[in-house]
């Protein structure tokens, strides 16, 4: 098992009667991009939810860069080197597009109250730096130019742009991608294919819960399919698009996508 | 530049006694707007910036001001060593308290910060042998800065508006940090704050530390500028009287909140009449200022006049 590899084992997690994940085991492998597909309702969500420590699962492992993740707070997964981004908008609609990068920066930031209240010169030039990387982030993800904008301000394509600039830049190992093409035009899921390929090119392992099939099927490189809550397939995308019970499930008989 | 408008507002104020000699209702109103401002400065990181209601604020400041009160009356003191009490006393209360209470949201934060406050009140009236009961503790010792014994109406607003001028540094210094952008994350969206790393509950309980000290700090200077302190002025009426300064002001300003507080205080004294109705009255008030500018009048007015000043340059 590779350092930044993610390997989850039995993972459960019941709300009320509902199992919404019953037992789910995979590995990602470092480096590559992961998708995890599976119709509404499968447990795509649940299972990011789970693996960054908004939830408690009551059963599984989950082991990442040498840690056990279960019972560890967002907070401390996130400084192992976790980021994410979220299906339903979690921008910080109170500020600006580089403010919402810079609290992404926060892990990379030393900022004491003391040192803050009193501005010492050491605040400053944190600041600064703090402002360079944010930018840093905004120009891989083509938003330099709307830095200063209330996050609020911009369309929807672009803030779920601003939630992938926020997450990389606390410098991750493993990115969680809640679908990042809901909602999007062709154009803006073409140019955020590409923004997904230059991360992944950049050292960054991809976890990627997306429906656009297109998408999936071109840039990941092995897949996991979910349905009720239970792993239906795992394997690459050619694997997965001729397995007859995915086809049955969820990819719905004749359509057939290009790799 | 950063600070532009704190150096405008600091020369304002500064130049107030001057261009209006030995004129009470700007010494004395001014002095006791500083030491409101000071508490809604305070509030409002709480409350505009992390987005944690207290609707028991007031039980700091009286914390301040009764720590003062006591150890300087009946223990003899020197003000500032009471003061430095007073404060690390109220922080550590905050801190204890900030965990368990913080964990709550919305109505939950609201009615125990409620119960907080009426339970410190409680107490400053009951045990009548520390504070003197309904009655109040009398005689405090005039504040004494390193041998300077701060008497006079005219001392009193030079050392209140400076302790006004520091409360405000601070806290747009904290503000515009990375420590201010973590309390607004938190306010934006816990769960993602989470995930860039802020420890909310650790940022939630600082800030609440910080604002119980703004509070209490407040109430040092207070209980040595009156030279007596009585329940009455720690109540729920000053608690509500502290939300109403921040929502008036704008919430997440630190300017809208030093101004809510300005504006309810000037608006006190002309209302000194209807004192009967002041509940009602900042009950209205707050009513009206959420339903028509949710962002607070101070807030809202200057981006008003800001969209007023970019049409006319458009037309001209
Ligand atoms: N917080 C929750 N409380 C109760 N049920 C939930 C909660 N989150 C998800 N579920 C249920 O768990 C199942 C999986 O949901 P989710 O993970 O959001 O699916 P997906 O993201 O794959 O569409 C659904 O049946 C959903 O109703
Ligand atoms: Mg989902």
């Amino acid at each position: 098992m590779t350092e930044n590899s993610i390997t989850v084992e039995g993972l459960e997690q019941s709300f009320g009667g509902v199992m919404a994940l019953a037992g789910v085991s995979f590995q990602a492998p470092e480096g590559l991009i992961y998708a995890i597909i599976g119709p509404n309702g499968a447990g795509k969500t649940t299972l990011f939810n789970a693996l960054c420590g908004f939830y408690q699962p009551s059963a599984g492992s989950i082991h990442f860069n040498g840690h056990e993740l279960c019972g560890l707070p967002p907070h401390r997964i996130a400084a192992l080197g976790m980021a994410r981004t979220f299906q339903n908008l979690q921008l910080f609609f109170n500020m600006t597009v580089v403010e919402n990068v810079m609290v992404g920066c926060h892990l990379r930031a030393r900022t004491g109250l003391l040192a803050a209240a009193l501005r010492l010169p050491r605040i400053r030039r944190e600041e600064r730096r703090l402002r360079e990387w944010a930018h840093v982030a905004l120009a891989l993800c083509d938003l330099a130019d709307r830095a200063e904008q209330p996050a609020g301000a911009l369309p929807y394509g672009l803030m779920k742009r601003v939630e992938i600039a926020r997450a990389l830049a606390a410098k991750p190992r493993l990115l969680l991608l809640d679908e990042p093409a809901a909602g999007l035009n062709d154009t803006e899921t073409l140019a955020l294919r590409e923004l997904i390929a230059r991360i992944r090119a950049s050292g960054v392992t991809v976890l990627l819960v997306e429906h656009h099939m297109p998408l999936v099927m071109g840039i990941s490189d092995r897949l996991l399919v979910l349905d009720y809550g239970s792993v239906l397939a795992e394997g690459t995308p050619a694997e997965i698009q001729a397995d007859p019970r995915v086809v049955a499930a969820y990819l719905g008989g004749a359509v057939q996508y290009a790799v | 530049m950063r600070l532009a408008g704190f150096y405008l507002f600091a020369a304002l104020v500064a130049l107030l006694p001057v261009l209006f000699p030995d004129n009470y209702f700007v010494i004395v109103i001014g002095a006791s707007a500083g030491l409101h401002v000071i508490l809604a400065v305070g509030l409002n990181l709480l409350m505009g910036y992390a987005g944690q209601i207290s609707l028991g604020h007031a039980a700091f400041f009286g914390m301040g001001a009764y720590a003062s009160a006591i150890l300087t009356t009946r223990f003899g003191w020197p003000s500032l060593l009471a003061l430095a009490a007073g404060l690390v006393a109220t922080g550590a209360i905050a801190w204890l308290l900030a965990r368990p209470i913080l964990r709550l949201r919305g109505h939950y934060l609201a009615m125990a910060t409620l119960g907080f406050g009426i339970i410190v009140h409680v107490i400053m009236v009951q045990a009548t042998r520390w504070t003197g009961g309904p009655d109040g503790l009398a005689g405090i010792p005039p504040l004494n800065l390193f041998g300077w014994s701060v008497e006079g109406d005219l001392q009193w607003y030079g050392v209140i508006v400076a302790a006004m001028l520091l409360a405000l540094w601070l806290a747009l210094n904290l503000v515009d940090s990375q420590v201010g952008r973590a309390l607004r994350a938190v306010h934006g969206s816990e769960f993602a704050a989470q995930m860039m790393g802020v420890d909310t509950g650790r940022a939630k309980t600082q800030v609440f530390v910080v604002s119980a000290l703004f509070a209490a700090f407040a109430g040092s200077l207070f209980a040595h500028q009156q030279a007596f302190v009585s329940p009455d002025s720690f109540n729920l009426t000053i608690s509500v009287e502290l939300v109403t300064m921040v929502v008036l002001g704008g919430m997440a300003s630190t300017f809208g909140a030093a101004c809510g507080a300005i504006a309810l205080t000037l608006l006190h004294q002309g209302l000194v009449v209807f004192e009967d109705y002041e509940m009602l009255i900042h009950g209205a008030l707050l009513m009206a200022v959420m339903i028509f500018l949710p962002q607070g009048l101070f807030v809202g007015l200057s981006q008003g006049a800001q969209r007023l000043w970019v049409t006319l340059r458009q037309e001209s």
